[in-house]
């Protein structure tokens, strides 16, 4: 009772970071409000699962498993979540904001009608002083997040309501083993007496999934490019820049959207969230919602025409030039000074 | 089959591009500095709404909208474009609302409007940035949703074949009507205004815009009843009044904060030859690469 719950995804039987990075986070504030960890699986074939959660110090994990429930769709889910909380009454609910958990948690939180934020970068826990009605409140989750196109930083709290829901992005959190050896409990449920037949009226026909091909999230080193990058031609020489520096590729979104780099590298408050030791930025004017998601990066080198580029006031070196002609000289630089 | 269509459709900031003037002295933002406009996914919404109208011959598109009374605007500006009818839902007791609150009301009028087959929606507003209405809406009126909607196929024996968009991938789902879609960024951009609708809509008014017209002016609405926009009350949608705006909202924000990022002394370079060298000499040395 009164515990911390994380909803996981999975996909093809494999538990998604964003679930193991909320699991991680949760571990800490379970550990604060001196509660249990639980996580909760549904999907199909759930056999052995808890191996995936168990090292991230998981001290229940709930399975509903069955054909029916995976690939996932709304209602069922739903359901399953709706009828756990009101039999476990959980103080806290995380779940990823991702395309599933944005599509679960407002419906979820309609239903229990508890207060849901959406893509937090920070929690916390802490009093609330309610002045009005003269009440004072222990241990409630602060929820961070921002808003307003990414100008403003909200903290929002749930006083009243149970459980306190947050969505957090993936790549916010950071991912960490508590204890390779910790054992919890599972329980499985019965998925019928969870979802009623009538539940699944949405039928998925077609699904075609990509393997995520980037891997910006756990890079020590990136290279981003931005619109300043001009092409997708000149994007290669980013390539270039990091296969010889052993780092990955980033871009901004101004870069995604004009076709210069995937979606899956976009870097920010709508993309991934990174911090490596080395953030190079190529062409990038260093927007709030970039900036987001790369302030933490220990060192930041900015290279841009524009002398007053934003992202230069955040950077450690201030290279004042243009792409074409500064990265050939980095790649030129390392290969001759380096071994 | 000619559907009944529902768009939901918020006034926003444009906060895409918040300039140093929308800034106040005290770091907050001066909400009124930036231009109010249709919450840009709402129109890829009212665009599938046109397309779902085109071809269903006898559809109507009505758009429903929250705020205060000048949101209005953006009902003329859905007329504009092709929609047929509009209302706003107006109150004081609405203000404050967070998500659950909105959707509630929403989901009231709605309600009241009885007579629908869908309801879209854009995937966020880019002022709260949640995503969260439109699936709060769908669960309270008991129907399915789908989000992250790119196209909306076909509509055939009461249900809805839809494309959605998703990070890693694009997924194709059945559902059967009536439903909430909600329509991501991805979608087609909605067509500009046409002329002659502006021509006919352009004298669209709520009866708040209507007060102090002449007696002449008005008999114009009593001639043309499409000119009449609705403006609808917490009473008038038989909401109860403690699930409404700030009282009917669980989430409440403690504190808000301007973002500001911590400015560092940085090494300034040109591309020099020279310059570029002694960098990656330095950062070779202290372990960054290499
Ligand atoms: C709600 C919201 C969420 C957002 N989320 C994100 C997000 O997650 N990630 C993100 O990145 N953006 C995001 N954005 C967009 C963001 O506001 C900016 O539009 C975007 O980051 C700009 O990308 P950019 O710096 O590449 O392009 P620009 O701002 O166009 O900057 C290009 C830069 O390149 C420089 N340049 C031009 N030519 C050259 C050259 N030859 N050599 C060197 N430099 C050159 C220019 O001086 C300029 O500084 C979001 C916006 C909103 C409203
Ligand atoms: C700083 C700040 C942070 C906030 N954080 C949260 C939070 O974490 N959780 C929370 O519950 N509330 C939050 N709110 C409140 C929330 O912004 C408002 O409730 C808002 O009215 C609806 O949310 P949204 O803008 O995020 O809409 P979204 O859920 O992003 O909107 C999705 C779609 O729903 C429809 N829609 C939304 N609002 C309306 C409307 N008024 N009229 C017609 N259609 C509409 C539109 O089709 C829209 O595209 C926050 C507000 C502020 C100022």
């Amino acid at each position: 009772m009164n515990n911390l719950i994380v909803y996981c995804e999975i996909e093809d039987g494999i538990i998604a970071d964003v679930s193991l990075e909320l699991l991680t986070k949760g571990r800490s504030l379970a550990n604060q409000l001196n509660c249990k960890l639980e996580a909760l699986v549904i999907g199909s074939n759930l056999d052995g699962v808890e191996k995936q959660v168990f090292p991230y110090g998981v001290d229940t994990v709930y399975t509903v498993d069955d054909p029916r429930l995976y690939p996932y769709t709304s209602i069922p889910h739903t359901s399953v979540l709706v009828n756990l909380f009101k039999e476990q009454k959980p103080q806290v609910c995380l779940m990823g904001a991702t395309s599933i958990g944005r599509d679960l948690g407002p419906r979820v939180s309609s239903s229990l009608h508890s207060g849901l934020t959406a893509d937090c970068t920070s929690l916390e826990i802490g009093p609330h002083e309610d002045k009005k009605n003269n009440k004072t409140y222990e241990n409630l989750l602060y929820q961070i997040r921002p808003a307003f196109g990414g100008n403003i930083v909200a903290t929002i709290v749930n006083p009243e309501c149970r459980p306190q829901m947050a969505t957090v992005r993936e790549g916010v959190m950071k991912k960490e083993v508590y204890d390779p050896n910790y054992k919890g409990e599972v329980v499985k449920l019965d998925p019928k007496k969870y979802v009623a037949d009538t539940d699944f009226v949405v039928e998925v026909i077609d699904r075609q999934m990509e393997k995520s091909k980037a891997n910006i999230k756990g890079a020590s080193i990136i290279v981003a490019g931005g619109y300043g990058m001009g092409s997708k031609e000149n994007f290669d020489m980013l390539f270039d820049l990091a296969a010889t520096l052993g780092a990955e590729v980033g871009a901004s979104r101004a870069a995604v959207d004009a076709g210069f780099a995937e979606h899956d590298r976009q870097i920010g408050q709508t993309g991934v969230t990174v911090r490596p030791k080395l953030y190079i930025a190529c062409g990038i004017s260093g927007q709030i919602q970039h900036i987001a998601g790369m302030q933490d990066s220990s060192i930041i080198i900015s290279i841009n025409s524009d002398p007053n580029a934003p992202i230069n006031t955040i950077a450690d070196y201030v290279i004042t030039g243009t792409v074409e002609e500064v990265v050939p000289k980095l790649i030129k630089y390392y290969k001759k000074n380096s071994k | 089959m000619s559907l009944k269509i529902v768009v939901l459709a918020k006034q926003v900031p444009d906060t895409r591009n918040v300039g140093k003037d929308a800034m106040k002295e005290d770091g907050t933002i001066n909400r009124a500095a930036l231009p109010a406009i249709f919450n840009p996914e709402d129109l890829n919404a009212l665009e599938q709404a046109l397309q779902l109208k085109e071809q269903n011959p006898g559809s109507t598109i009505t758009l429903l909208t929250m705020g205060p009374p000048r949101a209005a605007e953006i009902i003329r500006e859905g007329l504009f474009r092709g929609a047929d009818g509009g209302i706003v839902l107006t109150d004081r007791a609405f203000a404050g609302a967070d998500t659950l609150a909105t959707s509630y009301a929403l989901s009231c009028a709605v309600r009241k409007i009885k007579d629908f087959d869908i309801i879209l929606g854009g995937r966020q507003a880019i002022d709260g940035d949640t995503a969260q209405v439109g699936p709060q809406v769908a669960e309270k009126l008991g129907i399915p949703q789908v989000t992250y909607a790119e196209q909306i196929l076909k509509i055939e024996n009461g249900k809805a074949t839809v494309k959605r968009r998703l990070e890693r991938g694009v997924e194709t789902v059945v559902v059967p009507l009536p439903a909430v879609i909600t329509v991501n960024g991805s979608a087609d951009e909605c067509r500009p205004r046409n002329a002659k609708l502006i021509q006919r809509y352009k004298y669209a008014k709520t009866p708040s815009e209507k007060q102090g017209l002449s007696e002449e002016c008005l008999k114009l609405y009593e001639e043309r009843p499409a000119l009449n926009l609705y403006e609808w009350s917490v009473n008038d949608v038989d909401a109860d009044l403690d699930q409404v705006g700030l009282a009917g909202s669980p989430t409440k924000v403690k504190a808000v904060q301007n973002v500001v990022f911590q400015a560092k002394e940085s090494k300034q370079l040109t591309a020099a030859d020279s310059e570029i060298e002694e960098l990656v000499k330095e950062l070779i040395a202290n372990h960054t690469i290499g």
